[in-house]
């Protein structure tokens, strides 16, 4: 588009009393620039002012010098036009009141050697914008060559079918893989189960037929069992996955990438590119390359990955001061309820009437934890199994012992229920000890309600073992993709295919595949089905993003894609490897491919990228680096004591309404340092600091999120790749003879606006006890 | 090739309530493509959650996650949403609701720039409703600072005096309508998601408990709020009566929940909320005594057990696993006594301690007032039971069950995709 701009400053909110409007206007003008101020731009005679310049005069780039972005944004928000908010109430004036810095008198107006540093920052920031404007572009949407909107279901246990259901009901057409040979998962062999619905007070017979009849009667679900998903290739709305049998090798089964000790030689030390392809190629013999896709596979456009979860499976002795592995008559709660399935309750030592139950919820040893894996479930699954012995038998008794009993939110009615139920005992209590008495088991008991050691015999004793996600062995969804083949960082959550985030349960991370059900968390079959739906809607969203050519959370409805200029590229993997969501694969050589409808559109891999070949329309290495070049660096042949200019990359996520809210509390901080806000720490790429510092800039901070295991970075890894990042810069710094100090990262909370300015005045006066940048002047 | 780039089928969607469930519905679905309306009853969105300092178990602020949801709606137009607006009534059926809306004055207009000149301007002060009282705001205020939309208010209770004209005379933007007045109006909707949240149960009716008659003994909501940056004291927890720095703090769980008197519900959240204030405490208190006293430490799952066990490591936090069944302040210090049964050495256990947090539980918004929708169904506590053949009306968050924000945004975004399946069915 050929652009039209047109300058407009707000001289409201306390802005026309702060700064000189005219010298600021004037900044405009000297360009060629048409500029207008108004008292009051966003009232309606505001905007009509800006909506008849857009239809008369036809601009179509307008920069409006008013509030911050956050406020506002559906006034200046004009189709077909691009709009830079520049920031001067709450980034200037707000944030740099006038008792604190105050304006120069008339008097030192006249004196050349004089200068107002509220001023100097609201000029910078209009020529910042100037610049930004001059290289950005409207963003056009990524279309798909092919686009299809069937969703694939991982699983088809009772997560998986809810999923397919809740999304065959809204019209889209579904495909279930389950590798055994029936569909209902483990709910499937269950004798009862727990409530699912008001009162929550009686068992009831599983879902599981109610949801196999379902998928059945409905006309766009497919089912194949015995199946398994050999890879996933491709992007949501174009994945091509390739099925096939239960444990057969086929050459689309996925490639792994090398695992770390295959990446080193003897000694240690790292192989080169070539050594490790023939070693990468070796170790995946006989699988074809992830970029190449089956030509028989099928297309889908989203995945829900309910595959669910095992039984956990004892170590060899591990509960043996529990009996098991001692005797067959103590057994795990999943066997339990696999002898209840089949009819009576009777001991598997001798097929005898187990009339008498012990159900241990905690292995003892000291602590209070429950089993592993085990959730709020176990303490429910003990609840129905108690519930089964006196159900079984008139004069039947359960015993259970627990540390905490886990019956959260309305589950307690149940919990009350079975407290009800005469036959069933519940105690607090840590069992010690099982060992045999004759025929039964003696079960021994400390800390109890109903004494200090007490002992029990028992027909059987059932350990409440939990539920294991079964990706802990195997990533299931065989993704394709050169990051590897499963989600990524299921280590910090015990293996669980599990978000990081409280506000956004459905992050896997991998765009366009979700997680549901016991995967992801111990849940009951209430849980999973209330989970399941939540996943299938994130399925339809994705597919129905992508179709727009748009990006999913967090930055949803973002246009702008990553474009790549390759002829530059030196196949130095960077982009590939630090992607957050593994939207990049790259080919033998070293080359990526981008996957646009796998991106979030963070702008890490622009961050990464050494030779500067990856930008999007509104946010590139070129639209910033001109912001900072735009900055103006006072020397020492214009002032005899120039201030100082420190520039600060600041997340616009989090630390730049945290500026806002400080603005808005009157908290000021230095008016040498310069921010422009990026999307995303990860975005920053170290050519911005390296020019700031060789154009006489004092010092660069960087302002971000919380890192490590509690990340707070919404794009997961970005303020941790920029700290990296910023540890290397202080090598490069060091051969130009300028303090490592100089450049900084600093993590900031969205609340913890009230910390901010100290840290940014402390910043500068650090840097000013190192005295201005060597290279300002040159 | 590409398809037909419009939502799937057409019709909107009302969601009632914009605190984080309501947000994760409305945002949900209009992601998808579906035009969704929110009506909240207060000033601002964000509910509930808006009022934490932090979440557990990451301890991460809330208006986090709130940020990120505000620029969703934002930047997209399906979203339209009305504050200080109540559903007065409802008509029709699934796929076809008449919905009367009732919006109430703000006494501010859009004009509104944020600028504070009226709050400055005013001299009313009246009780934080926010900060459930523990300090005043001014007749003319910002709900709170991350308030989206950042617009001021004019409080009802000033209208009609100077002081109401005062906030008028000091907006240069003619923001401030003191004429402003209730207006209703009719939307056609397909179906509707309640998402009507909680309110801290009313410590004043648990008589045992103290609370209302002892200035040290406040509610785990207020603790929130005053470990909030933005909140009453900055951050800094201090003991009511004198402000003084807390020794030691004595946590009272199930404070009317799993009570047949009270709420026979567990509420789900009080256990970890706890846990979390006791990590509020210990970052400004390294050397004070907390006592927690409970009947079962519920912290389900790998993320919130791990938290627990990290909290068991601090020698300083005491756990007794019992029920407490009456406290006693002392006249001289204004320390407070808790009397607790330990349920397993049976012995009676008397704690002083210069602060008590009382963990109460989670009721429904419904509980006290039913919603006007003749077809929605209640517990007996007034959750709202979802009928999902039916369709057309659901209820979403903690309005549905007790449950932590993790669970509740999955319900959420779940009861977008039932909404969106009532509109299809048509």
């Amino acid at each position: 588009m050929d652009k039209k701009y047109g300058v407009y400053i707000c001289t409201g909110c306390g802005i026309g009393d702060a700064l000189d409007i005219k010298s600021l206007s004037d900044i405009a003008a000297d360009e060629g620039l048409s500029c207008q101020t108004h008292p009051f731009l966003c009232s309606q005679e505001g905007v009509a002012l800006l909506k008849s310049d857009i239809s008369e005069k036809g601009v179509n780039t307008l920069m409006i010098a008013a509030c911050s972005r956050r406020v506002n944004y559906d006034v200046f928000r004009f189709d077909g036009c691009i709009v830079d908010r520049i920031n001067i109430r709450e980034g200037v004036v707000w944030s740099h009141g006038r008792s604190e810095f105050p304006a120069l008198t008339e008097e030192e107006k006249a004196d050349e050697d004089k200068f107002d540093r509220v001023q100097m920052m609201a000029e910078d920031y209009l020529r910042m914008g100037m610049a930004r404007t001059e290289k950005v572009k409207l963003p056009e949407p990524y279309q798909l060559e092919n686009f299809t909107k069937k969703i694939l279901v991982i699983g088809g246990g009772v997560t998986g079918m809810s999923a397919a259901l809740d999304a065959a009901k809204c019209g889209y057409e579904v495909t279930i893989v389950e590798k055994e040979a029936q569909l209902g998962g483990n709910v499937a062999e269950w004798r009862r189960q727990l409530p699912v619905a008001a009162p929550y007070e009686t068992l009831i017979p599983t879902v599981v037929d109610g949801k196999i009849k379902a998928v059945e009667a409905a006309a766009n679900i497919t089912v194949k069992t015995e199946t398994e998903v050999a890879r996933i290739a491709g992007e949501p709305g174009n994945f091509t996955v390739t099925l096939k049998n239960v444990g057969e090798k086929t050459e689309f089964d996925v490639p792994f990438p090398l695992p770390p000790e295959m990446k080193v030689d003897e000694k240690g030390k790292e192989l080169d590119v070539d050594a490790l392809l023939v070693k990468y190629k070796a170790y995946n013999e006989g699988k074809k390359d992830i970029l190449q896709f089956d030509p028989n596979g099928e297309k889908f456009g989203a995945v829900v990955l309910a595959a669910g979860w095992r039984p956990y499976e004892a170590k060899d002795g591990e509960f043996a001061h529990l009996g098991l592995g001692q005797t067959p008559d103590v057994v795990t709660n999943y066997q339990f309820e696999q002898i209840a399935a089949k009819g009576k309750i009777v001991r598997p030592s001798d097929g005898k009437e187990a009339k008498s139950v012990v159900f241990v919820q905690s292995p003892g040893s000291g602590d209070d934890a429950d089993f592993a894996y085990t959730g709020a479930v176990t303490s429910m699954v003990a609840l129905k199994q108690a519930k089964y012995v006196c159900d079984d038998y008139a004069d039947g008794k359960a015993y259970v012992f627990y540390q905490h009993m886990r019956t959260p939110g309305l589950s307690e009615n149940f919990y009350k229920s079975m407290q009800q139920t005469p036959g069933i005992f519940l105690t607090k209590g840590e069992v010690t000890g099982v060992s045999k008495n004759g025929s039964t088991l003696a079960v021994a008991a400390s800390n109890t309600l109903l004494g200090e050691n007490i002992q029990v015999n028992a027909d059987m004793v059932v350990l409440a073992t939990g539920m294991v996600p079964v990706t802990v062995d195997d990533p299931v969804v065989n993704l394709a993709y050169r990051q590897g083949p499963g989600f990524r960082d299921n280590a910090i959550f015990n293996g669980y295919a599990d978000s990081n985030f409280i506000c956004f349960p459905y992050e896997t991370q991998r765009t366009g595949i979700y997680a549901a059900g016991a995967i992801r968390r111990s849940m009951t079959v209430e849980e999973s089905v209330e989970d399941a739906t939540g996943a299938a809607l994130k399925a339809i969203q994705c597919i129905e993003s992508v179709n727009r050519g748009v990006a999913v959370h967090p930055r949803s409805g973002d246009m702008t894609f990553p474009d790549f200029f390759f002829q530059r590229c030196t196949q130095c993997k960077r982009c590939t490897e630090e992607c957050p969501f593994g939207a990049l694969d790259d080919d033998e050589k070293g080359t990526p491919k981008p996957n646009p409808a796998r991106c979030r559109r963070c702008g890490t891999c622009m961050g990464a990228c050494p030779e500067r070949i990856i930008g999007f329309a509104d946010y590139n290495v070129d639209s910033i680096g001109s912001m900072v070049k735009s900055i103006k660096v006072p020397s020492a042949d214009e002032y005899s004591d120039p201030p100082f200019r420190i520039l600060g990359l600041v997340c616009e996520n989090d630390a730049l309404p945290a500026l806002d809210i400080a603005a808005l509390n009157k908290l000021s901080y230095s008016a040498d340092v310069r921010l422009i806000p990026v999307r995303c720490l990860g975005s920053v790429n170290v050519i911005w600091i390296k020019d700031a510092l060789s154009q006489g800039m004092d010092g660069v901070f960087l302002l971000g999120c919380k890192h490590g295991d509690d990340y707070q970075c919404h794009f997961v890894k970005g303020s941790e790749l920029a700290s990296i990042r910023m540890k290397k810069i202080g090598e490069a710094l060091q051969s130009l003879a300028l303090e490592n100090e100089r450049v900084a990262q600093f993590e900031v909370a969205i609340d913890e606006y009230d910390k901010l300015p100290k840290m940014i005045n402390d910043f500068v006066e650090m840097v000013e006890g190192l005295g201005p940048n060597p290279f300002k002047g040159f | 090739m590409t398809e037909d780039k419009s939502a799937p089928f057409s019709g909107s969607i009302m969601v009632v309530g914009g605190g984080i469930s309501g947000l994760t519905t409305a945002l949900e679905a209009a992601e998808v493509g579906y035009e969704v309306f929110i009506v909240e009853k207060n000033p601002y969105l964000g509910g509930r959650v808006a009022q934490l300092n932090q979440y557990f178990p990451k301890l991460c602020p809330p208006t986090c996650g709130l940020e990120i949801n505000f620029r969703r709606i934002k930047d997209n137009p399906n979203i339209k949403f009305f504050t200080l607006a109540e559903v007065e009534k409802v008509s029709g059926g699934p796929g076809n609701y008449s919905v009367t809306l009732k919006l109430n004055p703000r006494y501010v207009n859009e004009n509104c720039t944020g600028c504070g000149a009226c709050a400055e301007a005013c001299q009313t002060e009246l009780p934080s409703e926010f900060n459930f009282g523990l300090n005043k705001t001014k007749g003319a205020y910002l709900p709170h600072e991350m308030a989206f939309p950042s617009r001021y208010v004019i409080s009802p209770q000033i209208i009609g005096t100077e002081d109401a004209k005062r906030c008028q005379e000091a907006c240069q933007y003619n923001a401030v309508d003191l004429e402003m007045k209730a207006k209703t109006i009719e939307l056609n909707v397909g179906s509707m998601v309640w998402a009507t949240g909680w309110e801290p149960y009313d410590a004043a009716k648990i008589d045992n408990l103290g609370f209302g008659r002892y200035p040290n003994i406040i509610t785990n909501m207020m603790l929130e709020r005053l470990a909030a940056p933005n909140g009453p004291t900055k951050g800094q927890i201090l003991r009511p009566s004198d402000d003084k720095a807390p020794e030691s703090i004595a946590f009272v769980q199930c404070a009317g929940s799993r009570d047949e008197n009270h709420l026979p519900y567990c509420s789900y959240i009080c256990c970890m909320a706890s846990l979390k204030h006791a990590t509020y405490i210990r970052a400004r208190y390294p050397e004070a005594k907390i006592y927690i006293f409970y009947i079962d430490m519920r912290t389900p799952g790998y993320r919130y057990e791990k938290f627990y066990q990290n909290i068991k490591e601090d020698k300083n936090v005491f756990f007794i696993k019992g029920k407490v069944a009456e406290v006693q302040e002392s006249a001289d210090n204004r320390q407070i006594t808790v009397v607790a049964e330990n349920a397993v050495t049976g012995e009676k256990i008397r704690q002083a301690v210069d602060l008590v947090v009382l963990a109460t539980g989670m009721q429904p918004t419904a509980a006290k007032n039913k919603l006007p929708a003749g077809e929605l169904k209640y517990t007996e506590d007034g959750f709202i039971i979802n009928d999902m053949e039916r369709g057309g009306m659901f209820g979403a968050g903690c309005a549905n069950k007790p449950a932590d924000v993790v669970s509740s945004n999955q319900n959420a975004t779940g009861m977008a995709l039932k909404a969106i399946q009532t509109l299809v069915r048509r």
